[in-house]
């Protein structure tokens, strides 16, 4: 195979891989301050949805893109409240918020249906950089929002584990009684949390209708978030981990829209089976992982903190 | 310091409001009627008018409420399915992939032995719809049961698979020649029909629904592995304490769950489609979580329950006519999830709302433990 095939694979690796990173990244912050949010796929879809919306409202992306975010994490607060406040079971309040933007967006992008974006974020190459041989054509010929992500991982990263509001977060999700009684407050923490992960999925599900299949289609995530919430697990709640782990499943993604055109005779069927058999295959190898290193879950992750309970 | 929760303060019950625990499911189907209308005119609907249609729908003719029952029969077998593993706090989000894979197996049997008697044929399809619907729930249970892998992800992607398992056959090697190109097998022979009630679509997969309820029933109430069954969920611990074998519940568990809805799929393409084809289900796994839910999984509630939201989804059809989409309903559904969740806390918790800083703990420590001192025991902290 040639190499300028190879390049445009890894490209697509990238492209491919970012909405999953962002909600990734999204739920890793949730879930490293103890909420569990398997509303993601939900969540994306509005964010496609509102990001579209707006987009072709308003003429901009970018506003498309906050829109998308504001949305998006309006619904992550509708599961903070529930969760924290109220201390509902955390897998079926994620389930209803997915149930519900599923339906929810489908409701409002019905008359979005077959409108082209009349503005997207396109790809340009990056200065200077995008000059380098082989790296260039792969890492910075993409879209903005994929160079933030080369900021936001990183800046993520030390935020986790090298601030003091970081160390409270962390503790937040391990231990919250030991964090409550050094003055963390445990609900601010976990609502703030929640919510900023939810905007991360909106972002993950505005790039996917602005940016990677620039159009509104009903149910265009095709579980991408789950995917995102499997990586979390694969990436042991670490962002840096999660970019690689997006990478490696935009790369499946990305293969299978290439296989056939490399002569590979399988049946479409089987190829769009792939991403998801792989998740499966993935999250068993990474749990293994997980256990054998007992660097498990953050240890209060899906319990409701119950400050009088203690 | 703020107040922990925004203010909100939770206090216990001395027992639950009984009151409220009948309450809350149906506030809830109202709140979220509200909350719909909300969305519909904010959008240029009227609510009054949509709401009409839809329960004209369903329940306004003969034909409607035959629509009704007849939609309730999957949500019934999913629902139960879905019902008794959450009572394991097993999260089997795979109704819908073991519902495809139920009616791939049964269809499976109908195409390869269309001449058997009827009586004969028919069993054929109904253990092998719920063989590979149980074994497609093993599939995640393996790995959870022995790894303590994530069920919830893994059963859920294997959704995706089964629907494209579907897909590839109906599009491809099971394709009916005659069928003007479109995705679906060629019928079932007449002995491959389950036989239904008058000249309704009412088929005999109803009477497996309220026969897989009352087993279920019977299982939980009256067996001792009912008994383990709710005490693992309760508590895993005290489950391994009492030397109870946990991995061979679970995968025992996810088999029945995963056989039921292989049932629902194989009484859709045996009572219903006469044939398998693209898209059998509109998500009906996905709805049997909500039903389960909001039926606390109680397996009588849950055949009542399956009719109110066949009747949801029945009604959703005949609003499409009117411009809007089948997707409403889902919304609908989602929202009704929501507030019986908020409203469940109202059953064991009673709500304080605080004024501003109250507390006043700021530095933690012994102090929280202050305010509490009355809630437990007592119960009458007004």
């Amino acid at each position: 195979m040639d190499q300028a095939l190879w390049i445009s694979i890894l490209a697509a690796a990238i492209t491919a891989g970012t909405p999953i990173l962002y909600a990734a990244l999204g739920e890793v912050l949730a879930q490293r301050s103890g909420v569990m949010n398997l509303g993601v796929e939900g969540m994306m879809l509005i964010g496609a949805v509102t990001g579209f919306t707006f987009t072709v409202k308003m003429g901009s992306p970018w506003v498309g893109l906050l829109a998308a975010m504001g949305a998006a994490g309006v619904l992550a607060l509708v599961h903070a409240f529930l969760t924290i406040s109220l201390r509902a079971n955390q897998v079926v309040s994620g389930l209803a918020l997915t149930i519900f933007g599923t339906g929810l967006s489908g409701y409002l992008g019905k008359s979005m249906i077959g409108i082209p974006a009349p503005a997207t974020f396109k790809q340009w190459l990056f200065p200077g950089l995008g000059k380098l041989p082989v790296l260039g054509p792969i890492l910075f010929n993409q879209d903005s929002l994929v160079y933030i992500t080369y900021i936001l991982v990183p800046l993520l990263w030390f935020f986790v584990y090298r601030t003091k509001p970081g160390l409270h977060l962390r503790s937040t999700g391990e231990n919250p009684a030991a964090a409550d009684a050094v003055g963390v407050n445990i609900f601010a923490t976990r609502y703030v949390y929640v919510v900023v992960g939810g905007m991360l999925s909106g972002v993950a599900g505005a790039y996917l209708s602005l940016a990677y299949a620039p159009s509104w289609l009903e149910n265009m995530t095709a579980g991408r978030g789950w995917i995102a919430i499997a990586l979390v697990i694969f990436a042991m709640w670490d962002p840096l981990r999660a970019m690689a782990g997006a990478y490696i499943f935009g790369g499946v993604d990305a293969l299978t829209f290439r296989l056939q055109a490399l002569g590979v005779v399988i049946p479409s069927f089987f190829l769009k089976m792939l991403p998801y058999l792989f998740t499966i295959i993935v999250l068993v190898i990474a749990t293994r992982e997980t256990v054998s290193r007992k660097s498990a879950s953050p240890e209060a992750l899906g319990l409701a903190y119950d400050r009088e309970g203690r | 310091m703020r107040g922990p929760g925004f203010g909100i303060r939770l206090e216990r019950r001395p027992r639950p409001s009984p009151v409220l625990a009948f309450m809350v499911p149906v506030m809830s189907v109202v709140l979220a009627l509200v909350l719909g209308a909300v969305f519909l005119s904010l959008t240029g609907y009227s609510p009054a008018k949509v709401y009409s249609i839809m329960f004209d729908g369903a329940f306004g003719s003969k034909y409607g409420v035959s629509e009704t029952v007849v939609k309730a029969i999957p949500l019934m077998l999913a629902g139960l399915g879905v019902s008794l593993a959450f009572r394991m706090l097993l999260w089997n989000i795979g109704a819908e992939g073991q519902l495809y894979m139920g009616a791939f197996a049964a269809s499976w049997v109908a195409l390869s032995f269309p001449g058997l008697p009827k009586p004969v044929l028919l069993t054929a399809m109904f253990l092998a719809g719920f063989a590979v619907g149980a074994l497609w729930g093993l599939l995640p249970a393996l790995p959870r049961a022995f790894l303590g892998v994530n069920e919830i992800i893994t059963s859920l992607m294997l959704n995706y698979v089964a629907l494209y398992w579907v897909d590839y056959l109906v599009y491809g090697p099971w394709k009916d020649p005659k069928g003007y190109n479109f995705p679906l097998t060629p019928p079932f022979s007449p002995s491959a029909q389950l036989p239904t009630l008058g000249n309704t679509r009412v088929h005999l997969g109803l009477v497996f629904g309220l026969i897989g309820a009352a087993v279920i029933w019977l299982i939980l109430r009256r067996l001792k592995w009912g008994y383990e069954i709710r005490v693992i969920g309760e508590s895993t611990p005290a489950a391994r304490y009492a030397g109870m074998n946990i991995p061979r519940n679970i995968l025992l568990v996810m088999m029945i769950s995963g056989g039921l809805a292989g049932l629902a799929g194989m009484s859709e393409v045996s009572g219903i489609t006469h044939r398998l084809q693209h898209g059998i289900s509109p998500g009906y796994g996905y709805t049997a979580i909500i039903i389960a839910w909001l039926s606390k999984l109680n397996p009588v509630a849950i055949v009542g329950v399956s009719f109110l939201f066949s009747g949801l989804l029945v009604g959703g059809y005949s609003i499409q006519s009117s411009g809007l989409p089948a997707a409403t309903v889902s919304m609908l559904q989602g929202a009704i999830l929501f507030f019986v969740l908020g409203g469940d806390i109202l059953i064991n918790y009673r709500l304080r709302f605080r004024s501003g800083g109250a507390g006043g703990q700021s530095k933690g420590k012994a102090a929280p433990a202050a305010p509490s001192a009355a809630g437990p025991a007592g119960g009458t902290g007004e």
